[in-house]
């Protein structure tokens, strides 16, 4: 008998793991399974029940609910009020469409065998079959975009790199997930690890790359070291190393474990953190493309990016990009969190509205108070007010209408939220992580906070008011990278949607 | 008297031969492909605010200052990290661009002080105002001004307050010094320039001043500037350290030098210094100086000031008294590498015209006279083979004997980086140099040989070279002798010579020399450099011929990134060489028995010189002690502390009757003297250097001489006194008569380097710009003379009496004898000499770490303290010989070269035992027996041992003994040496001498 409790660490801070050692405890013989999350992470822990009529779920379950499962003989399926039911049933996974995600929570993340048998490995296995040419083409016509943020068609990156002539090339994952409320990075490599090192090796092959380097954040040890089994379990199957199943090529990853700053998330702050310097932005040109670790040709895609990729060399180009709207094709592994009924994982094709997000999925605020804002795309990502709930979610909309996707995070607030604050906090943000090498960031995000506060203490509004739109500006057109230029966003953001948290002391 | 200005470009020069051409604010430009936009623009004439960017570095792209536009592109990228592209249209000025610099300048601001303690320096203000503005609309919040001043280092300050954390000192430590000691601390607001969480003083920091010359404010800064002020005139002029040559700005406020600041566009340092060159000058003027003539008739007596006049003629009297009574042959003169060309000429002027005699002799003879003469036999003449800048371009280098972290700075900076672009290095050391593994450098192979065994792994590697089938065939058939390659090829392929059979000596692992020899000759460019590590052995000119063999034989002669490359001690080493100091030959390294040279002199001078060479310093020393030579004119150099065996050498000053010293100070040779001739400090001289890549560099004088006469009148008086006229308008004439006389340097003028800069020898019709890299197309001798170096173990073994092996060296602080360095605040970094030795030799001794300990060799001992390091192996200790009261040459011995006397300096067989106090030297002036005698008996054999020939041996012995003897010494051979002592070599070369006498 087979009980999913799932490994991940969302599941874990809530007491998974006492979960699991219960129902061990309550009946020995149950073989339990650490999957990784389904991403309802309002459900977990959710325990599954692998019955003959397929996996059963319950959940919401803490540790003081298991005696009471086994009460009502849960293995069999039993009815219980935390009973939910076949897991393929329900309506907020159910409606979901997960490609990126399409095994997370359903496999042991380290079973090789579930991963060959839900689908892993046959993009590889086509690769090896393919030219260069042949995949990057592929992956290019998927219209496959990078998805930490900056949205740059992976196929042309990959172009570029398999062009630039070098005896030796990097495939780097940013696995740096530091942007607040965001989580796929984490789930993914926590309940699909195979599938990101995949990604990886179909890349190297494609552009003659022969390491690969996962930069991971020290926040996340779970990943680490379920990362860190999978490529052994890979090594070990002949996957990764020398002839890489077989074939002529050799690759081989290894994580380096980043140290706590979120600059470093920055791709090229992060290849100076790899290279053992401090983490610090390099200007560009040169593109990593061409001069990237160690100054050598160096592909940097996100998790997502390069876990999406088997999926896409598996099905084609055509499949995938059947899914989302205009130029942004597929799926985005949205993140819901905040002050919202129902957090967790959203998996849609691009094209989904933020309405839909927050109601069909979200369900509302937590606190149950009307929702106020929402913030996307991360820290540097725009506030939207309710006015904006029709945008579609996709990165030219998003764009246009004053935002960004970013990671595909989305932080609700509910209508006790002060945006001077929270722009104020934006600025705050930038001071402490900006890397402190281009002078907009580095003096400038300290000078905004100081004049958001004298906003909010009403000292000279509509001057402050002046400067601090004068400092968006420096800052968005001056700053080095994403961090300066993007931390304008939520304080202008929050200027223009809620222009009544501005007024200072005649709030 | 001006500023010299020096125009800043913003990003280094590209490298690229394509070019692009471009619109810049509608100016049509032509440049280098790769070069940014900001330099573009500015070498056009189109200025472009910037506070981050310094063409001696790498663009970084942080102050957003020098924002631009491009038609077609999005944003305002920063100019200077933004190549230039064919058909660009650019604008560099805009209403955004001009907000986003006002914006950029206004946090500066915000966070800046008011007014700055070096004014103009700081050139925040001087950009802001020419944006347009001077103040913040910021509201007074959080700041960094009220941070401490970091005064710790003796010679600079750094004062956060002012700091824009521009990185500018961070990357020049980086990338033009290479020592990582700056970094940024914190990041965001807090990031602040740290140097490593310590103060200046304590950190890794070498005070090389790379950081405060890239400073764009007023935080790093030199003290000087701060108490002095700004200065008003500047001068450029040369270093007066080492052999690397720096150029210089002395940057003066009336008759104050306010600061030495490292000279862009001088060829051999190109904008980089050390900290004795860019900071211990203070000596110049230190109260120590002696500006009066002074004379004594007896050394124990006090001194007695007097005019010039007095002083001259005592000096003639006592010289021409004692050549009346001895013979013209009891006097001489010792030139110095301090000196300029144009003073070292007229001393070597003075000896054989005025003296007329040969006995003259430069310091070089104790440090690279080896490499005189051995790549005179194998190339054809005595200098280095390339300039510095071909080290860029080297794939592997291989470095022997040297440490160029201390005692060539400048140089080592250049091939840090180097090593940090790619190239492997090779060590060859008994010491674990810095270079070995330093951060960003670590040596691919280290060999660490046994002091006194360097022959022994040269011919290991080039025996691997020749059995290996790794002989660059094409070069050798092409460019060497194919009778003496044929020879050597022979005689390396022997197995005594392979590294097996010689790993019992050297004690590098035959595997290791096999490796490094192997990937030396595979590559397509290996270089060598070596130092004083190779010269100062008795098998020092061997060494020199095994290093010559080695570059003909892998083909590395001739190009760019590959050559042999002595570094020079001193500064004017290769000078004071090419001008003739040597006994036996004239200027430009012709034999002193060549008729057609001496012609070309006579003529000139009105003379007819003597056709025998004539005394090498230890000859001098030994003839003193035999009675036969009694007068020295000494120009700054400090025999009695610097030469090797001081009770030997004091003992010679005590017996001869006219000691003239020349210096700036009272030092241990003055002691003996009889006359001091008071000298000028570099500041005051007017004249050339030339360095270790023979660049022929002016001196200026930026400050009149305190003594009232230049260094070359005294020594034009002194030959006038004695009865020969000498005299010359200025130093340019003295050049000038140079180059009539020298075939290499006939095109070098003062007019010409004010012009130029500088140029390399060889100088002339052929090579009107001189020339770069020697050997391009054929070798100065035709063909390049392959020689056999036979490894013939030093005689200065160790023993149980003597168990462990002394080698000597210098820090980086301190430069030789410390005349100069010692009185600066150099001392703070190094006070005294420090004995290092390995743990386990100190340990079965007794020894704890910091304590006293007494050195002796046989000849002498001294106490100094110890330090326990694992950077010398065991069996073998280090210390310098910078300071007067350990007096390290108190232990160093007699022995020297087989072909030149350079001393052994690298070897002495030492004991050491825990002493209760120090420090001292103990000198006996105790000599026993002839020591001429046992110098020509023990010279005699080992020229014998170590001649580079198969056939007929003895007649080259005879043939060198010809060369480099004096005549008296070669009497001496034939009728006072008792014929058992003598090899049977020997015995045969005396035959060929009586017959061809």
């Amino acid at each position: 008998m087979r009980v999913f409790v799932p490994g991940d660490s969302a599941a874990i801070s809530i007491g998974a793991d006492e979960v699991a050692a219960r129902i061990s405890k309550l009946d020995p013989t149950v073989t339990i399974v650490r999957n990784g999350s389904r991403g309802a992470l309002w459900l977990e822990t959710l325990v599954e029940v692998d019955t003959d009529s397929g996996r059963i779920a319950y959940g919401p379950v803490m540790p003081d609910d298991v005696q009471s499962l086994f009460d009502a003989d849960f293995l069999k399926g039993g009815a219980h009020p935390l009973a939910l039911g076949k897991t393929d049933d329900i309506e907020w996974l159910a409606s979901q469409e997960r490609v990126t995600f399409a095994r997370v929570g359903i496999i042991d993340p380290l079973s090789l065998d579930e991963y060959r048998q839900h689908g892993g490995l046959v993009g590889l296995k086509s690769a090896l079959g393919l030219t260069s040419e042949a995949i990057i083409n592929e992956v290019t016509q998927s219209g496959l975009r990078g998805r930490g943020g900056a949205g740059f068609p992976a196929g042309i990156k990959w172009k570029t790199v398999a062009q630039t002539n070098s005896a030796q090339k990097y495939i780097c994952c940013n696995a740096d997930e530091g942007d607040s409320g965001t989580f796929a990075d984490r789930m993914l490599i926590e309940g699909d690890p195979f599938t990101l090192i995949e990604g990886m090796t179909i890349a190297a092959i494609a552009v003659g790359a022969t390491q690969g380097i996962v930069y991971l954040r020290s926040e996340y040890p779970h990943a680490i070291s379920i990362l860190q089994n999978a490529i052994e379990i890979a090594r070990e199957f002949g996957w990764l190393g020398d002839r890489v199943l077989d074939s002529t090529h050799s690759f081989d990853i290894q994580i380096r474990v980043g140290a706590g700053s979120y600059v470093c998330g920055e791709e090229t702050a992060m290849l100076e953190s790899i290279e053992g310097k401090r983490g610090v932005v390099r200007a560009k040109p040169p593109l990593p493309a061409i001069e990237g670790l160690f100054g050598q040709p160096t592909v940097i895609n996100n998790v997502l990016t390069l876990s999406t990729v088997p999926m896409v060399i598996a099905q084609g180009a055509a499949a995938y990009k059947a899914r989302g709207v205009g130029r942004s094709l597929g799926t985005q592994v949205f993140q819901l969190g905040g002050n919202i009924a129902r957090g967790g994982i959203v998996e849609k094709a691009f094209g989904v509205t933020l309405k839909e997000l927050l109601d069909t999925y979200g369900a509302g605020t937590l606190s149950g108070k009307p929702f106020r804002a929402v913030q996307i795309g991360g820290p540097l990502g725009a506030y939207f007010s309710t006015q904006q709930l029709e945008t579609s979610m996709d990165y030219e909309s998003l764009i246009a209408a004053g935002g960004m996707l970013g990671h595909g995070g989305v932080v609700v607030f509910d209508d006790s939220v002060d945006l001077a604050v929270q722009a104020k906090f934006a600025m705050e943000f930038c001071a402490i992580e900006s890397c402190g090498k281009c002078t907009p960031c580095r003096i400038g995000s300290t000078r905004g906070a100081e004049t958001i506060d004298l906003i909010i203490k009403g000292v000279r509004v509509d001057e402050n008011k002046k400067l601090l739109l004068d400092l968006c500006e420096v800052m968005t057109d001056g700053s080095l990278c994403a961090m300066g230029g993007l931390t304008p966003m939520p304080v202008k953001s929050a200027m223009v949607n809620f222009p009544s948290d501005f007024l200072g002391a005649a709030k | 008297m001006t500023m010299i200005f020096e125009p800043d470009f913003g990003t280094p020069a590209s490298e690229k031969s394509q070019v692009v051409s471009l619109e810049i604010d509608g100016k049509a430009i032509t440049v280098a492909a790769d070069t940014s936009i900001m330099r573009a623009a500015l070498v056009a004439g189109i200025d472009i605010p910037k506070l981050c960017s310094t063409d001696r570095l790498k663009a970084f792209g942080s102050c957003r200052l020098c924002v631009i536009q491009v038609d077609g592109r999005n944003g305002t990228p920063s100019s200077c990290t933004t190549p230039v592209a064919e058909g660009m249209k650019v604008s560099t000025q805009s209403e955004k661009l001009d907000r986003i610099r006002k914006g950029v300048m206004e946090l500066y601001l915000s966070d800046h002080p008011a007014e700055c303690a070096t004014g103009d320096e700081c050139e925040v203000h001087g950009v802001a105002k020419k944006i347009g503005i001077t103040t913040s609309r910021y509201a007074k919040g959080e700041s960094h001004l009220d941070l401490k001043k970091d005064e710790s280092n003796p010679y600079f300050t750094f004062d956060s307050t002012e700091c824009i954390v521009c990185n500018r000192c961070v990357r020049a430590c980086d990338e033009v010094q290479g020592t990582f000691a700056l970094t940024i601390e914190n990041r965001g607001f807090e990031a602040r320039v740290s140097s490593s969480g310590t103060s200046f003083i304590e950190s890794e920091c070498v005070s090389c001043g790379a950081c405060v010359q890239a400073c764009p404010t007023g935080a790093l800064t030199e003290k000087t500037l701060l108490t002095i002020g700004a200065p008003t005139s500047s001068v450029i002029t040369t270093c007066a350290y080492c052999g690397v040559g720096c150029s210089f700005k002395a940057e003066m406020r009336g008759d104050q030098l306010v600061r030495m600041v490292p000279f862009k566009e001088g060829g051999a340092n190109e904008g980089h210094s050390c900290v004795k060159g860019r900071f211990a000058y203070g000596y110049a003027t230190h109260s120590d100086r002696i500006t009066k003539p002074m004379i004594r008739n007896d050394i124990t007596e006090a001194w007695r000031e007097v005019t010039w006049e007095e002083a001259i003629s005592f000096a003639a009297d006592g010289l021409k008294k004692i050549q009346s009574e001895s013979g013209r042959n009891a006097i001489g003169g010792i030139t110095s590498s301090r000196c300029t060309n144009e003073e070292v000429y007229v001393v070597q002027k003075m000896v054989r015209a005025a003296f007329a005699n040969n006995n003259v002799d430069t310091c070089a003879r104790v440090c690279h006279s080896p490499t005189g003469y051995g790549l005179g036999q194998a190339f054809g003449t005595s200098a280095g083979t390339q300039d510095f800048e071909s080290v860029e371009h080297s794939d592997v280098i291989m470095l022997i004997g040297a440490n160029p972290t201390s005692a060539h700075p400048v140089f080592a900076s250049r091939m840090k980086q180097a090593i940090r672009k790619g190239a492997q290095l090779i060590v060859v050391d008994p010491r674990v140099i810095p270079l070995v593994r330093t951060p960003g450098v670590s040596a691919t192979h280290h060999l660490q040989l046994m002091p006194g065994t360097n022959v022994a792994v040269i011919n290991a590697l080039a025996h691997v070279i020749v059995t290996e089938g790794l002989v660059k065939r094409d070069f050798v058939d092409a460019r060497c002798e194919e009778k003496s390659f044929k020879d050597w090829e022979a005689f390396i392929s022997l197995p005594e010579n392979s590294p097996e059979a010689l790993e019992a000596s050297s004690r590098v692992p035959a595997d290791e020399i096999r490796k490094a020899a192997r990937l030396f000759a595979s590559v397509p460019n290996a270089s060598i450099y070596y130092g004083l590590g190779v010269t100062e052995h008795s098998q020092g000119s061997t060494m020199v011929m095994g290093i010559a063999n080695l570059a003909m034989v892998t083909g590395n002669i001739g190009r760019k990134g590959v050559g042999v490359n002595p570094l020079r001690g001193q500064n004017n080493v290769q000078g004071s060489c090419d001008m003739g100091s040597f006994p036996h030959e004239l200027p430009g390294y012709r034999h002193i028995s060549n008729p057609d040279t001496r012609k070309i002199f006579n003529d000139k001078w009105g003379v007819t010189l003597d056709a025998e060479p004539g005394m090498r310093i230890p000859n001098m020393f030994d003839a003193a002690l035999a009675g036969e030579y009694r007068g020295i004119y000494v120009q700054g150099e400090d025999i009695a502390q610097s030469d090797p065996n001081t009770s030997h050498v004091h003992a010679a000053l005590r017996a001869m009757d006219m000691v003239i010293v020349q210096d700036l100070f009272l030092n241990e040779t003055s002691k003996f003297a009889h006359v001091f001739l008071p000298g000028t400090s570099f500041l005051e001289k007017d004249g050339t250097f030339t360095n270790a890549e023979r660049r022929i560099n002016r001196v200026r004088p930026v400050m009149k001489s305190p003594t009232g006469k230049s260094e070359y009148e005294v020594t034009c008086d002194l030959a006038t006194a004695m009865g020969y006229p000498m005299s010359y308008e200025n130093g340019a004439a003295i050049m000038d008569e140079i180059a009539a006389t020298t075939p290499t340097f006939s095109g070098v003028s003062f007019k010409k380097l004010d012009e130029v800069g500088s140029v390399q020898w060889p100088c002339n019709d052929a090579n009107p710009d001189g020339t770069p890299m020697m050997h391009v197309e054929t070798f100065m001798r035709g063909l390049g003379q392959f020689m056999r170096t036979p490894y013939v173990a030093t005689d200065e073994k160790a023993n149980r009496k003597f168990p462990l092996l002394l080698t000597t060296g210098r820090v980086l602080s301190q430069y030789n004898v410390g005349a100069q360095t010692r009185r600066t605040a150099n001392n703070i970094w190094h006070a005294e000499d420090i004995l290092d030795l390995h743990e386990s030799d100190a340990q079965m001794r007794g020894i704890a770490d910091g304590s006293w300990v007494k050195l002796s060799s046989r000849v002498g001992e001294t106490i100094m303290r110890a330090r326990i390091t694992d950077e010398v192996p065991a069996g073998v200790v280090y210390t310098t010989f910078h300071f007067p009261e350990s007096g390290a040459n108190v232990i160093t011995t007699d022995f020297s070269d087989w072909a030149t006397n350079c001393p052994e300096y690298k070897v002495t067989a030492v004991e050491i035992a825990p002493s209760a106090k120090g420090p001292g030297a103990m000198v006996e002036t105790h000599i026993e027996g002839d020591v001429q005698l046992h110098s020509i008996i023990r010279m005699a054999n080992q020229i014998a041992a170590n001649i580079p020939v198969s056939d007929a041996p003895e007649i080259k012995v005879a043939h060198h003994i010809v060369q480099f003897w004096t005549k008296t010494m070669i009497e001496r051979l034939h009728n006072d040496v008792d014929k058992s002592k003598l090899s049977p070599i020997v015995i045969k070369a005396m035959e060929v001498l009586l017959v061809t006498q």
